[in-house]
């Protein structure tokens, strides 16, 4: 164990590598220029812009400039914001809260929703329950995000007047008020992002099941005398949701790195935003932080679902 | 006459398929008292195992209805509330099913998984069924059983597991324990050490055991009374030795005709075909003998020394290599046209990655495969795939290795096409001709291979194997996985085809009563070794290895008179063939005991050498 998990993160290190290479390299050589903004400008002198590039290092060779940045991020510096003027780390670590609830928020009530509807429906396929939920799952997965987002707008904010629209990372409201406002405001863009996952979710949990379901020891159990619940629960469900818990893993950099498509609709000051921000405004630092942060957590969670896997399944030994 | 244990009258399964129900269980009935053994035997498709399973009301609750009554002890199985149901199973009647590789949940230990029915009918804590789990490990003679309660399934040979299976079901001493095929997915060794277990379990708990099997000699073997199935319908009842000496209907004497004897072929120079019973009138159908297929030739076909294949097993923080598996070591035969050897050998024994190394579909370590003198282990991928063309293969699993999306036809004609044999038309030509040639009709290549039976597939792959016309066929367990009667047919059908093309068969089987009837030659393989190889009449009539005989002791007689002669079977397991790396194979030594016999001299692990037999 001790071993495979050195093993592990040995090998996670030149895929990082490689990655902000590759990274790095991309979006130095994609056009746009950060400072274009200046060169439109009549009252800045074209001195100033260039001084300015210079300054910044922009006119260095692309090599140089990657190992410039590979020391200031090992040495924990993360950059610096050319759109908003301050650190890239302070205004990542300033947005994550609220992906983290937002996103968080959603990913649980995927799963709540998921989990025992995709063991029923699998424990009794092709009855009505089973074909009502494979129906709403296919309709779920079929209706992307901002249709369903701005119907929910539609709906609930400007006929009904029952949510806000926009939403206020900083609400001015004291005690109990502060996490109601918060809540209500999160409500839409969480049931978005929840019933598009939960729908995937549901026909995965279905299929893991029924799978599981018509395996012997299942029969075994039965033959057991054991109730219907306690085969569904003791013996399906804990091996049908072994696959289920790596790809819930393999969804959590997700959680960190914000639904960008979402949070563009409801306004939701995420991750997601900053990056589609940043990358308008050629904000190179901030798209390089994101993006490798981002590598940094596919790489920690395929090992993090593949010890868990391996927790679940007495089968699997690390040697 | 003391009352029936169970008595089933006029039971009717239906399954529901497309919305309509379709019966597959029409109207059986039969009893089972107290303490006797009663087999249901029948072809797959028989319905056996779905009346075993309607008697336990297990069958899809949704899709599956049972009609008729269930007796036990008096109270109908079939009308009993559900809630009631469930406090019969698993407490009066148990269960045993045939996967013992599927048949335990992976995730929970087997102590807990036998401990978990006796919480629920006995009502005892953890640690007291726990305690109990031992006792039960203990009888079923599983070693070093409390050590081994918190182990997980996987940890466990397939014999070994089927012994925890039966633990499970022996947990609240059962009246009634249903057995469907507990013995059919084990070798033949361990299916002997667990028929002897449940024939003494039985006596010592005196319980009734309803034995669901397609194998004859197990039937001969273990059971008081025999129930034939055929197509849903009890066709014959009676007394198990009554039914092996005289059966009545044409079917179970079909049956039994076609089920291979070992013995069967003492003072038969030369492979023979099954004789066929007609199921419908019962008249039989005496084979011809077949033409010696064997021509003097200055070499052999294949020439196979030295042939050696490990698999490495790596671990550690770099992945480095930390053991060997020995699967195939230091193996030497050869092979004539028209010829064919069988390779025998339990599970694990390295017979398959012998058969596949020839072939080179697994890279050997060493040694040399000479086909018609050329080295194939020496050639380029280019020459590889020409050579290929004279060595083919056949499947154990006639459904896995057929392509469900592509026409029989678009399969047998794929190799043609690959190896430039001929044009499209030539191929199709030839796919009928080949299609006729397996005793298929050319008409069928158009459909796919969902739409035949077992058989049938089998059929099909061989015409396949067929189309680039080889010399060699490597036949994998080939007709392990078919009914007996679909069996013979099949080997007849290989046989028939030697005859006429001059094959060589390379034979890999588990099945000594079919390689008694097919084989030329016999090489028995024991960890990747060949411990004996001769004349099939010479291995059989006279085997010399202490495992050899070990092996053909263990094969059930379908002859209830012979029942208990076989000599009691250690609970030994099969070594494995995992070695250190430094391991060096011991120098082997070969005493040839009659022209072509050699058996491997053996040392001190097995039994004293006993004199060899004259």
């Amino acid at each position: 164990m001790g071993a495979y998990l050195t093993r592990r993160l040995l090998i996670a290190i030149p895929s990082l590598l490689g990655i902000s290479l590759i990274l790095f390299v991309v979006l130095a050589l994609a056009p746009g220029d950060p400072f274009s903004e200046l060169a439109t400008n009549p009252s800045v002198p074209p001195e100033v812009r260039m001084a300015l590039r210079a300054k910044f290092g922009l006119d260095d060779p692309v090599m140089f400039r990657y190992w410039h940045w590979l020391v200031a991020m090992a040495g924990g510096d993360w950059g610096f914001s050319f759109q908003s003027r301050t650190d890239v780390a302070a205004l990542i670590l300033g947005r994550v809260p609220t992906t983290l609830f937002v996103v968080g928020s959603s990913q649980v009530l995927a799963l709540v929703v998921a989990v025992p509807v995709g063991i029923v429906a699998a424990v009794r396929p092709y009855s009505l329950f089973d074909k009502v939920a494979n129906t709403l799952a296919f309709a779920g997965f079929s209706l992307p995000t901002f249709f369903t987002g701005i119907l929910f707008i539609l709906v609930f904010s400007i006929q009904l007047h029952w949510l806000p629209f926009v939403y206020d990372a900083d609400i001015q409201a004291t005690g109990f008020q502060w996490y109601w406002l918060h809540v209500k405001q999160a409500i839409m863009p969480v049931c978005v992002l929840g019933f598009f996952q939960a729908a995937s979710y549901t026909r995965y949990v279905r299929s893991a099941v029924l799978d599981v379901a018509r395996l012997d020891y299942v029969t075994t159990a039965r033959a057991k005398g054991l109730a219907d619940s306690t085969v569904t629960l003791r013996h399906i469900a804990r091996n049908g949701l072994i696959p289920v818990v790596t790809l819930v893993a393999l969804q959590m950099p997700a959680v960190f790195g914000g639904a960008i498509v979402t949070e563009q609709i409801f306004r939701v000051p995420g991750i997601g935003a900053l990056l589609i921000n940043a990358m308008l405004s050629n904000d190179t630092p901030v798209v390089m932080a994101v993006t490798f942060v981002f590598a940094c957590l596919v790489v920690l969670f395929n090992l993090i679902a593949d010890l868990l896997y391996g927790w679940l399944d007495p089968r699997i030994s690390f040697g | 006459m003391t009352a029936p244990l169970l008595d089933v009258q006029n039971l009717t399964t239906s399954f529901r398929r497309d919305g309509a129900w379709r019966e597959v269980v029409h109207g059986v009935s039969f009893t089972v008292n107290p303490r006797e053994t009663v087999a249901l035997v029948g072809e797959s498709g028989s319905g056996k195992s779905v009346s075993a399973l309607s008697l336990m009301r297990l069958t899809p609750r949704d899709s599956s209805r049972s009609g008729g009554r269930a007796l036990f002890e008096g109270r109908d199985l079939l009308a009993l509330p559900e809630a009631e149901m469930r406090k019969v199973r698993g407490d009066a009647i148990a269960m045993v099913f045939q996967e013992p590789m599927t048949s335990l949940n992976p995730v929970l230990t087997i102590g807990f998984q036998i401990a978990e029915g006796l919480m629920l009918h006995r009502g005892l804590t953890r640690d007291a069924a726990e305690a109990e789990a031992v006792r039960l490990l203990d009888r079923v003679r599983i070693p070093a059983a409390r050590s081994r309660l918190h182990d997980y399934p996987h940890r466990f040979s397939g014999g070994m597991r089927q012994r925890v299976v039966i633990a499970m079901a022996l947990a609240c001493r059962p009246k009634l324990l249903i057995a469907d095929e507990p013995t059919t997915a084990l070798d033949v060794t361990v299916q002997a050490q667990i028929l002897d277990l449940l024939k003494s379990l039985q006596d010592q708990e005196g319980m009734a055991v309803l034995f669901i099997t397609h194998d004859m000699g197990v039937v001969a073997e273990i059971a008081d009374r025999t129930v034939v199935m055929r197509h849903g319908r009890a066709v014959e009842a009676g007394d198990t030795a009554a039914i092996f000496r005289g059966a009545e209907h044409p079917y179970t004497r079909a049956l039994l005709s076609s089920v291979p004897r070992l013995g069967s072929m003492a003072g038969e120079p030369r492979p023979l075909r099954f004789p066929i019973v007609s199921t419908t009138t019962g008249a039989v159908d005496v084979p011809p003998a077949l033409p010696d297929t064997l021509k003097p030739a200055d070499r052999p076909l294949l020439q196979v020394s030295g042939l050696t294949t490990r698999f490495d097993i790596r671990g550690g923080l770099f992945g480095r290599t930390r053991g060997r598996v020995h699967a195939v070591e230091n193996v030497s035969f050869d092979l004539r046209a028209g010829e064919t050897l069988s390779l025998v050998g339990e599970s694990g024994c390295g017979k398959s990655t012998t058969g596949r190394s020839v072939l080179r579909l697994i890279e050997p370590a060493a040694g040399s495969v000479l086909l018609d003198g050329e080295d194939v282990l020496k050639l380029g991928p280019a020459a590889l795939r020409e050579r290929r063309k004279g060595m083919q293969m056949i499947f154990q699993d006639p459904f896995a290795s057929l392509d469900p999306r592509m026409t029989v036809g678009k399969a047998i004609a794929e190799p043609i096409l690959l190896n430039r044999l001929g044009n499209r038309a030539e191929a199709r030509e030839r796919t009928a001709d080949l299609l006729a040639r397996v005793g298929l009709s050319p008409d069928m290549a158009g459909r796919f291979p969902h739409e035949f039976s077992g058989g049938q597939r089998q059929r099909v792959c061989i015409a396949r194997a067929l189309a680039v016309r080889p010399r060699l066929i490597v036949a994998d367990e080939s007709v392990s996985a078919l009914d007996v009667s679909v069996k013979a047919q099949v080997v007849n059908l290989m046989l028939e085809l030697q005859a006429s093309l001059g094959l060589a068969f390379l034979f890999i089987s588990h099945d000594m009563a079919v390689v008694e009837r097919v084989s030329h030659r016999v090489a028995v393989m024991y960890l990747g070794e060949i411990v004996e190889m001769g004349p099939r009449a010479a291995i059989f009539g006279a085997p010399q290895h202490p495992y050899t005989r070990r092996l053909l002791a263990a094969v059930p007689v379908p002859d209830p008179a012979r029942r208990g002669a076989r000599a009691a079977l250690s609970v030994d397991e099969i070594r494995n063939p995992i070695r250190a790396l430094d391991y060096l194979p011991p120098e082997r030594r070969y005493r040839e005991v009659s022209p072509g016999h050699v058996v491997q001299v053996w040392g001190e692990d097995w039994e004293p050498a006993r004199p060899a037999a004259a």
